[in-house]
């Protein structure tokens, strides 16, 4: 990796000021490190300064009431997936953050850093290879090989994001809280990720000077189930094929309410508004399930090699639907 | 004449013990060269090509060579010279930190032309491929072998199937990835610490290369973290640490990348095969067909075993290389073999599926293996074989089972050229020391069980020095599965010669006859008078000033070759997410004698996984748009861990009380046996591997 310098974090205003002077990759934000490092290590960022944000006092923990939950930024993957109330009322976001990578980097690996980490993209993780998302003229999934590419919104960037737990998140209807120079905002989850028609080198909302600080997920219904399928071709560490994040307000075998997030199938997580049409109102079972599957997977576009991602995720909605109202 | 006596006298022999070497690697206390640090030692590494082709037009070091802290910065081509793959070396730099190092790397100017390439078998083809050897259209000339009469055999035919089976490129992943640490203690003597499987074959070539004289080369392999076949030589990457350490006149080391490792450290060739064959209705194979290739990247030797393990009378196969710009192929574990299995054992199971045979059944007829035949039969048993689906694919429920089962074979009879010594001191203490190498395969172990079990000692009790040239005695590299039963009679000499000398001096003392005299537990006595008995330190205590230091002497009684193995293997498949889950391999694999049976089945694990691994994951994926490899590291170029891994049940299959080895054979019958196994649970024949989601849901989706 190319050298830099090491500033630790002293209040969020000092890292806002000290990113207000930098545009994108000159002065960066480490946490976990987890993506990071190996973006430097492969010189696929040459940041002159990284600020450590693990010294920034009292972003790294949980509350829970009974309004909902408060996760700070710096809070460890592994926290939120070990953490009972998470697990009992969050079921959705636990099983996500405990599907991610190995006891290691959960251990390290911090919730704004998977919010905001980069694709995995083998092209884009290739120094080498100079693709449009790091400012190049083409993407190389559309003519190569992209067994792991999208088969949703990719026009004309077709990473996948990487994140387990945002599309968790958004499943759950969560905000997260900016801190920018001008002070703070709250945005849905949802709106903080972007698709590459609008920006095909960013893959969320945040300008350079901005951090995340908090995400605030709402208590769901008694009556919610939640859980998270993420299919793999290796148990672990491995990223999805496709996930899918689903929260559903059951009674008896109907469901009342739908909200299902896809991961690694899109550039951004991918709410499917047709599978949770499919599915309101109905007694769920087979026909449903397997209707719900369908509607989701209508207007995919799959490239070359990833036609598979459509079978697959139309099958795990089904199976998440069932799965929702089953004991 | 030297035998290794029966089961029952052995106290040793065969039974499980612990490696000697393991509580120090669980510990960290086991250095491999990647921890060797001199005094002094700089920090060398490689540039690489980036591009599969490319014509060297200028190299410049000076930027490289003006950063403070670099030592030394060398060219490893020069303008004019062709890069033919990714990953070949351009330079080397040797500096006082590994970071200066890498960034020096990136001050070497380099321009390049680059050329057309191919990296795939498709690509270097094609008919208007350029051509990138010496090979008309990218192929080598075929090798084509007939024996019997194929027309009469398709004629005898009943039912004949036609398929095409594909293996990717693996690669070894040696988890210590290639390297040396190169030391001259003056310009005319060599010390290397070398992660390698022949101390020896390295030993000599930097002799060779470096002109000096090969005693004034000494080669250290204290551990190594597995080659599998790809570390044989120095390589480019030890001939460059040495020239680092002989120009700078400090000890260097050079550890390969993982993405070094994929991409130029060797990897097993893929196989195409067209397969044409026949069975006669009472099960017979009549005929075998098959025109065939693979690619070795820019070199040959892209071979595979077709026809394999079944005998077929009328046969003609054809078979040739395909020239692609990628990293050369090396020795892999069993070379040929499993992927030669893996078309073999399906199209036996397509042969027998026309036939409305069972598949165990057709393999019997035409296995002429006596040593399989009964293992079909015990592990048949052990994976309950009468559960599986007669119809293939009928298993209800999303999740479908089903069972496979896959044959290979091996030699592993070792050979000449190990020399060995034992030696008793007169404090009692034994060493034995032999040039071999223990590349993870506990040979170290299975020489102090020798030894121990020949003395009465204990196996901790006995010094076994390995991996090192210095003492100037020979052994061969490991590869083959040729280490213990090249090893193993040497040492079982040398240990007897030792004890004769011993009841020699004891002899006197306990006024016997020396050929009245016996070990105990740490005693010597007299076998017609029991009561008459030493202690061991006793005995030796008779030395003196003196040691017994004894010699051996490769014994063929002592070992035998050839070795025959099944599998069978239960999977269960998710139809929905197209995810197969091993849930159990039963590996029966005759071994000949096994010295120490923990091992042996340790052998047999690691080889399951491996050969899991080739079925189910492992792919080195080349790029036809950039000519690169897109998963040259450890994320996208997946290998199995600790959920792939299904109950492994090693059956050491005793047939005979001879040495022989056993490192390769186990991951052959996995791949058929899975790969079988896949299509008993869901009535679709996958036939590329690895087995992966999307092959399997496609597949589903064709027969839907």
């Amino acid at each position: 990796m190319e050298k830099f310098s090491y500033v630790n974090a002293t209040s969020l205003k000092q890292v806002t000021s000290l990113l207000s002077d930098s545009g994108w990759g000159e002065i960066m934000m480490i946490a976990g490190g987890t993506d990071l490092l190996a973006e430097l290590k492969e010189y696929i960022e040459t940041p002159k300064t990284l600020i450590n944000l693990k010294t920034l006092p009292g972003m790294d923990s949980i509350s829970a009431d009974a309004s909902g939950l408060k996760i700070g930024a710096l809070t460890t993957v592994a926290e939120i997936a070990m953490h009972p109330t998470i697990q009992h009322h969050y079921t959705v976001l636990a099983q996500a953050a405990a599907s991610v990578a190995t006891p290691q980097i959960r251990n390290v690996g911090t919730l704004g850093g998977n919010l905001c980490q980069r694709p995995r993209c083998w092209y884009y993780r290739d120094e080498t290879v100079s693709c449009l998302k790091k400012g190049g003229d083409l993407c190389y999934a559309v003519e190569g090989l992209s067994k792991y590419h999208a088969i949703f919104g990719g026009d004309p960037v077709y990473i996948v994001h990487p994140s387990d737990i945002a599309p968790a998140l958004i499943a759950l209807n969560a905000s997260i809280k900016i801190v920018g120079p001008e002070g703070e905002k709250t945005i849905k989850v949802e709106e903080f990720f972007t698709l590459p028609a609008a920006n095909p080198f960013r893959e969320n909302v945040l300008e350079p000077n901005e951090i995340v600080v908090e995400v605030h997920v709402p208590k769901p219904n008694p009556n919610t189930k939640s859980l998270y399928l993420k299919a793999r071709e290796k148990g672990a560490p491995d990223f999805a094929l496709a996930s899918v994040a689903g929260v559903f307000e059951v009674m008896g075998r109907t469901c009342q309410a739908a909200s299902i997030v896809l991961g690694g199938v899109a550039p951004a997580p991918w709410r499917s508004t047709d599978a949770e049409t499919a599915l309101t109102g109905k007694m769920i079972n087979d026909s449903v399930s397997a209707k719900a599957g369908e509607e989701a997977v209508k207007n995919a576009q799959p490239l070359n090699d990833n036609e598979y991602k459509v079978t697959l995720t139309q099958n795990l909605i089904s199976r998440a639907a069932m799965m929702a109202v089953s004991k | 004449m030297a035998s290794w006596g029966e089961a029952s006298q052995s106290r040793l022999i065969g039974k499980r013990i612990s490696r000697l070497s393991g509580k120090d690697k669980v510990t960290g206390k086991a250095k491999y060269t990647y921890d060797i640090n001199r005094p002094g030692m700089l920090y060398a590494r490689i540039l690489r090509s980036d591009v599969a082709h490319a014509t060297v037009m200028d190299i410049d070091l000076s930027q490289a060579e003006a950063l403070p802290g670099v030592k030394a910065v060398i060219p490893l081509t020069e303008a004019g010279r062709n890069l033919r793959y990714q990953g070949q070396e351009i330079a080397a730099v040797a500096a006082e930190t590994d970071d200066i190092a890498k960034d020096a790397l990136r001050l070497i100017y380099v321009e390049l032309e680059e050329l057309p390439f191919v990296v795939t078998e498709a690509d270097a083809m094609a008919e208007d491929a350029p051509q990138i050897r010496d090979w008309e259209g990218n192929q080598s000339n075929p090798g084509v072998n007939e024996q019997g009469d194929i027309e009469a055999g398709f004629k005898e035919a009943a039912v004949t199937v036609e398929a095409t089976y594909h293996t990717p490129v693996q690669t070894h992943v040696c988890l210590e990835t290639h390297g040396n640490v190169t030391e001259w203690t003056d310009d005319q003597n060599l010390t290397v610490w070398a992660s390698t499987q022949a101390v020896f074959g390295v030993r000599n070539d930097f002799a060779r290369r470096f002109e000096i004289p090969a005693n004034q080369v000494r080669v250290i392999t204290e551990h190594m973290g597995g080659g599998f076949g790809s570390k044989f030589g120095p390589g480019v990457e030890g001939h460059t640490a040495a020239q680092l350490s002989r120009i700078t006149g400090q000890p260097v080391k050079l550890m390969l990348t993982r993405r070094a490792e994929h991409l130029v450290a060797g990897n097993r060739p893929s196989m195409t095969q067209h397969v044409k064959a026949g069975a006669s209705s009472d099960g017979r194979l009549v005929a075998y067909d098959m025109r065939g290739y693979g690619t070795g990247g820019i070199s040959s030797g892209a071979g595979f075993q077709a026809p394999y393990v079944y005998h077929v009378e009328n046969r003609k196969t054809e078979r040739f290389n395909v020239a692609t710009n990628a990293g050369n192929q090396r020795a892999m574990r069993a070379p040929g073999h499993p992927q030669g299995a893996f078309a073999m054992d399906s199209l036996m199971d397509e042969l027998a599926e026309k036939l409305g045979m069972n598949p165990l059944e057709f393999r019997r007829i035409n296995d002429s293996s006596e040593v399989r035949q009964a293992q079909y039969t015990l592990g048949a048993q052990e994976i309950g074989w009468h559960r599986r689906n007669t119809i293939p694919g009928s298993g209800t429920g999303v999740k479908k089972r089903g069972m496979g089962v896959g044959s290979g074979q091996w030699g592993g009879g070792g050979g000449r050229g190990t020399q060995a010594r034992v030696t008793i001191n007169a404090d009692g203490t034994v060493e034995a020391v032999t040039g071999t190498q223990d590349i993870g395969t506990g040979i170290r172990t299975a020489i102090a069980i020798i030894v121990a079990e020949e003395f009465g000692l204990a196996p901790t009790d006995i010094s076994v020095k390995v991996g090192d040239s210095g003492p100037g005695l020979p052994s061969g590299g490991s590869g083959g599965s040729q280490t213990t039963a090249s090893v193993a009679p040497v040492i079982k000499t040398a240990a007897m010669a030792a004890k004769q000398k011993l009841f020699e001096h004891v002899a006197p003392l306990l006024k016997a006859p020396v050929d009245d005299l016996r070990v105990g537990t740490g005693t010597i006595y007299v076998a017609s008078d029991r009561t008459n008995t030493v202690t061991w330190n006793q005995a030796t205590g008779l030395l003196g000033q003196e040691s017994i230091s004894e010699g051996g002497e490769w014994d063929q009684e002592l070992r035998q070759g050839g070795v025959a193995g099944t599998q069978f293997a239960e999977v269960e498949v998710d139809t929905q997410t197209g995810h197969v889950q091993v849930l159990k391999i039963v590996a029966v694999q005759d071994c000949g004698l096994a010295i120490n049976r923990l091992t042996t089945e340790s052998q047999i694990n690691g080889g399951v996984i491996m050969g899991l691994g080739q079925t189910l994951l492992e792919e080195r994926i080349m790029d036809p748009q950039t000519g690169r490899m897109l998963n040259a590291n450890l994320e996208d170029y997946k290998v199995p861990g600790t959920y792939e891994i299904p109950e492994i049940k090693s059956i050491v299959f005793d047939t005979h009380r001879k040495v022989t080895g056993v490192g390769e054979p186990p991951c052959i019958p996995t791949l058929g046996a899975i790969a079988n196994a896949v299509y008993n649970a869901i009535g679709v024949r996958i036939r590329e591997l690895p087995i992966t989601p999307d092959k399997v849901l496609t597949a589903l989706a064709e027969k839907a």
